[in-house]
């Protein structure tokens, strides 16, 4: 049996790959071509198609998580726009760098080791930030717009927030900063994206939260309602290119449609700090991994590329079923918290 | 009528592209609005088993 020219077989993959991705995408805003295009290269598709597959599904699956939370009022569209506007600048900043190192003959080696300090950096800082954190629980949906708890805002954020240069935006959870900073930090982001040719979830969702102060569940919607702009644009000049293959990207789709409905739902039940520390994880695993990928293709040791896919799905697959024990967890103590002794 | 296996198969221009994104992005809709729909009739039993009630 065949859908849309594949065996049943793949089209079952596809979709149980797809609510993996799924969770983690609605529970931390990033995951989606961090996962499907190496995976897909591994499958034997071409890049072109890899590339633009993933992008085409990280758009669908954005969208989809976008609008969950949103339902919850938890995306912060002006903080989003002007984001859009920083990060837009900030990526062709950041792709002329790669283009004069490419004229160099240093971009792969410079990329790959920046690649891995930041992904196993941002992944250190966020899992001993929440360690050291006092708890928190899940956030009260019905008070979105409530100011948030001093003691909430990390120290960075509360240091970038004082620089009171006009004009001030007033953001949810009664956030106020400089409009300059905002797009100061969604500039370095995309700088960032641009330079390393990700998508920037795991860069962005931090640099929301520690940088600029906005709650988590925030930060997470905020960066996917970004991701739904840039997944597009992305996936359309694919497009163009004859790179996006729907019979990839539809199975993908029913999948994580699933899945970033549990992930998005998470958010609001699972701890604050673990949030925090399944993304840390999550990042120091796929920092292992490109490391992994990295010295196979510089010593020719073929045998690495799949050890680093086996790295990437395993900490995905171990931290999405964690995310959805956390939140079974949660609503047991929940439960049993309002139960009548 | 755009091709969309054609599409797929190799170069595109804008309007076919565009096409094939807006199917994406058709998909992804439906998917939030019918799986949505399983959630609003199944989502609490769900959610009460999860709990142990």
């Amino acid at each position: 049996m065949e859908i849309l020219g594949l065996g049943l077989g793949m089209v079952l993959l596809f979709i149980g790959f797809g609510l993996l991705i799924g969770v983690l995408f609605g529970f931390f805003g990033m995951g989606g071509s961090f996962l499907v295009t190496p995976a897909l290269l591994v499958m034997g598709y071409p890049t072109r198609v890899a590339v633009g597959s993933g992008l085409a599904f990280v758009f669908g699956t954005s969208v989809i998580a976008t609008l969950k939370h949103r339902d919850m009022g938890q995306v912060d569209y002006k903080l989003g726009v002007l984001m859009i506007a920083g990060t837009t600048a900030g990526i062709e900043a950041g792709k002329e760098i790669v283009i004069h190192l490419e004229s160099l003959g240093m971009a792969g080696s410079i990329i790959s080791v920046t690649y891995v300090f930041l992904l196993g950096g941002i992944g250190a800082f966020v899992t001993y930030e929440a360690l050291k954190g006092g708890g928190g629980g899940g956030i009260d949906h019905d008070q979105a717009d409530a100011e948030v708890d001093d003691d909430d805002i990390p120290e960075i954020a509360k240091k970038i927030q004082s620089y009171r240069v006009p004009p001030m935006m007033s953001l949810r959870g009664g956030v106020s900063v400089s409009l300059w900073l905002i797009l100061a930090v969604a500039f370095v982001t995309g700088l960032l994206s641009g330079f390393l040719g990700v998508g920037g979830g795991f860069i962005r969702m931090p640099a929301l939260f520690y940088l600029i102060g906005v709650p988590v569940p925030i930060a997470v919607g905020t960066d996917l309602f970004e991701i739904v702009f840039s997944g597009g644009l992305g996936s359309f000049l694919y497009a163009m290119d004859g790179g996006v293959d729907l019979s990839i990207v539809v199975p993908l789709l029913a999948g994580s449609a699933f899945g970033a409905r549990i992930g998005s739902a998470a958010t609001s039940i699972v701890d604050e700090d673990e949030i925090k520390v399944y993304f840390g994880l999550m990042l120091l695993g796929g920092a292992l991994a490109v490391a992994v990928r990295e010295i196979g293709n510089v010593y020719g040791i073929e045998v690495l590329n799949t050890v680093s896919l086996v790295l990437i799905l395993g900490s995905a697959l171990m931290v999405s079923g964690a995310v959805v024990y956390s939140s079974v967890t949660a609503l047991r103590e929940e439960s049993q918290s309002s139960s009548p002794a | 009528m755009v091709d969309l296996a054609a599409v797929a198969a190799g170069g595109a221009n804008s309007v076919d592209a565009a096409v094939l994104i807006g199917v994406v992005l058709l998909e992804a809709v439906l998917l939030y609005i019918g799986y949505g729909a399983v959630e609003q009739v199944f989502g609490h039993r769900v959610v009460d088993r999860l709990k142990g009630e």
